[in-house]
């Protein structure tokens, strides 16, 4: 399904606060319905880079365009086209499964009949129908994080940007994430995901590894394991790390 | 809009605490003062200095004693002893006849009463001096009733200590600003912390919605609530404390609402400066609820303070308000008297409006 179309496109993103260069000239390109992997210790700068895209931090200076759209003159548009989900899950606790639904739904401006339609099929398919009317408190943590991924979908964007979405997460509920992430690229939406388990990183297509705010290295992870000659992403990563 | 507001009520109708503090508290803290501020006289310690010594000034003297009000502690043959009297603390007020009290009223159909109250305790001592004043009438009623002539004894109250009586004695007023302070600021600046320490601030920020909707979508419940609280005080003190509304009603809740609008952009500011519930509620405790109850002249009178604290006091929004809501309640003055508190309030109002968004919007960038 995925077509070749570049849906974010940045050139030199820089962003400085103050003196502090927290992205320094990022250049990357992404495919529509890629998984992209950004990856970066702590601090490296994926953060800051996520909330430019997103239209929450306005860049220092660069060319960045997100679904086609500029990011200094048309966040109104980029934010109608991409879902975000951070590693706090962003689900309202004290609310039930469908109060969540509809109230993201109803921000994003889809009609009720349109939520209510959305929510049975993407519940369905996550086979939680039973939960709808749970309180989200009750729920254990694998379901909440699928269901804030869900909820990042509802309105059907081209780019859903995930900011260390797997963090506190264990490992067979992670996996079993990164299966929605797949079958949800499947779709043709466009996936770009920060992560710092670097096992995660070899489910991406492509990656990017920022150290200290540069991009330092960008391909599939089998061409930068090749690269560095090594077996995994979590030894590229070293390799990278130690310079 | 609606999806918003209606998130909004379910987390305050889903959190036992939210609920207690909306709809426990009006109730509670106007019954509180309400009984607490009593409003009945029973033996009240006073002191008689009669210079005249005649028989209507015994006769007098006779009929309050006899009320079952007051209470004879002490006979004065001097006016020194008045200042002593009430700085012992043995009595609460100090009736004062003029020399040649009888001779006067036939001569001069004129003869005065001084009543000197101690009015640290505001409302009992403006009760001593109406009751006081009261039965004097009565007296002076039942003996010249058939006499055409304008016969006049005239009782002169002088209130010491507090000389305004500002305080206390209508508690309405100060607890519809706590309430209202207390609703409006800290409930907002706590919900919007919660979205922040949740996460889910951010993604109303990353969704289309502008962040002067987000601000409206999470402030207006709590204009309604606070709407509603503000009745609900009003009702309370005039139902079970006999507190009038002597002013136009929809002034005063125009006033009111000025005033949660006022409490809301604080409580926005407030927000955008904490990143966590509890700093958030700190912060509205120590920064508005200790300066409303102390400062606003609500519980201590703003001309007993030191000169700092009476300047302090000036800035603080509440008391303007506390000032209009008496006058409305109390008086029955319309806009025309209270234009100028009335401009101040909105000035502020506009000032936090303007900071609130202008600081909302900085951490957006």
């Amino acid at each position: 399904m995925a077509e070749n179309g570049i849906i974010i496109k940045a050139v030199n993103l820089t962003k400085k606060f103050g003196n502090f260069v927290a992205n320094d000239n990022l250049t990357f390109e992404v495919r529509q319905g890629e998984i992209f992997g950004f990856l970066g210790a702590n601090g490296a700068g994926k953060t800051t880079a996520i909330r430019i895209l997103c239209g929450l931090l306005k860049p220092t200076s660069g060319q960045i365009e997100v679904a086609g759209y500029d990011v200094y003159k048309e966040t109104e548009k980029i934010k109608r086209n991409i879902g975000y989900m951070s590693q706090k899950f962003s689900l309202y606790e004290d609310l039930t499964v469908w109060e969540n639904f509809r109230f993201y739904g109803g921000i994003y401006g889809l009609s009720g009949k349109e939520i209510r339609k959305k929510t049975g099929y993407l519940l369905d398919k996550l086979q939680l129908t039973a939960a709808r009317d749970k309180i989200i408190s009750s729920l254990p943590l694998g379901w909440k994080q699928k269901l804030a991924f869900s909820i990042a979908i509802i309105h059907d964007p081209k780019i859903i940007f995930l900011d260390e979405p797997t963090s506190g997460v264990d490992p067979i509920t992670r996996r079993q994430f990164w299966d929605m992430i797949y079958e949800t690229a499947h779709e043709g939406i466009t996936i770009f995901v920060t992560t710092h388990y670097m096992d995660e990183a070899e489910y991406c297509e492509r990656v990017s590894v920022m150290v200290d705010g540069k991009i330092v290295a960008m391909d599939t992870p089998r061409a930068l394991e090749d690269k560095y000659h090594v077996e995994t992403m979590e030894e590229v990563f070293l390799k990278i790390a130690r310079g | 809009m609606k999806g918003f507001i209606i998130k909004e009520f379910l987390h305050i109708f889903r959190d036992v605490r939210s609920m207690i503090i909306l709809f426990g508290m009006p109730v509670v803290q106007v019954l509180i003062f309400g009984f607490t501020i009593s409003t009945e006289i029973k033996d009240a310690e006073i002191a008689i200095l009669d210079q005249s010594k005649d028989n209507i000034t015994l006769e007098l003297s006779n009929k309050i004693l006899s009320s079952g009000y007051f209470l004879l502690n002490d006979n004065l043959t001097h006016y020194d002893q008045i200042e002593e009297s009430f700085k012992a603390g043995k009595i609460k007020e100090v009736i004062i006849f003029e020399d040649g009290f009888a001779r006067k009223l036939e001569k001069e159909h004129d003869a005065h009463i001084k009543v000197i109250a101690d009015a640290s305790d505001p409302n009992m001592a403006s009760l001593l001096v109406n009751y006081t004043a009261g039965i004097v009438r009565n007296y002076q009623m039942q003996q010249y009733e058939n006499i055409s002539l304008p016969i006049k004894i005239t009782t002169e109250p002088k209130m010491l200590y507090n000389p305004g009586l500002k305080s206390v004695f209508m508690f309405v007023p100060g607890v519809i600003t706590i309430l209202l302070m207390l609703i409006s600021a800290m409930m907002t600046s706590i919900s919007i912390a919660r979205e922040k320490e949740l996460g889910t601030m951010e993604v109303l920020l990353v969704s289309p919605l502008k962040p002067i909707q987000i601000l409206v979508g999470k402030v207006l419940p709590y204009v309604l609530l606070a709407f509603i609280n503000a009745i609900t005080i009003l009702l309370l003190g005039f139902f079970v404390f006999d507190v009038p509304i002597q002013g136009s009603i929809i002034l005063l809740l125009a006033e009111c609402l000025l005033f949660i609008i006022m409490a809301l952009s604080l409580g926005i500011f407030i927000s955008t400066v904490s990143n966590t519930q509890q700093t958030a509620m700190m912060m509205s405790l120590f920064a508005l609820m200790l300066p409303t109850i102390l400062l606003s002249g609500f519980i201590y009178p703003i001309e007993n303070m030191p000169e700092i604290l009476q300047w302090l006091s000036h800035i603080m929004p509440s008391k303007w308000f506390i000032i209009i809501v008496k006058n409305i309640m109390l008086k029955g003055v319309g806009l025309g008297y209270i234009w100028k508190e009335t401009l101040i309030l909105t000035v502020m109002t506009l000032i936090f409006i303007g900071l609130s968004v202008k600081k909302f919007k900085i951490r957006l960038e």
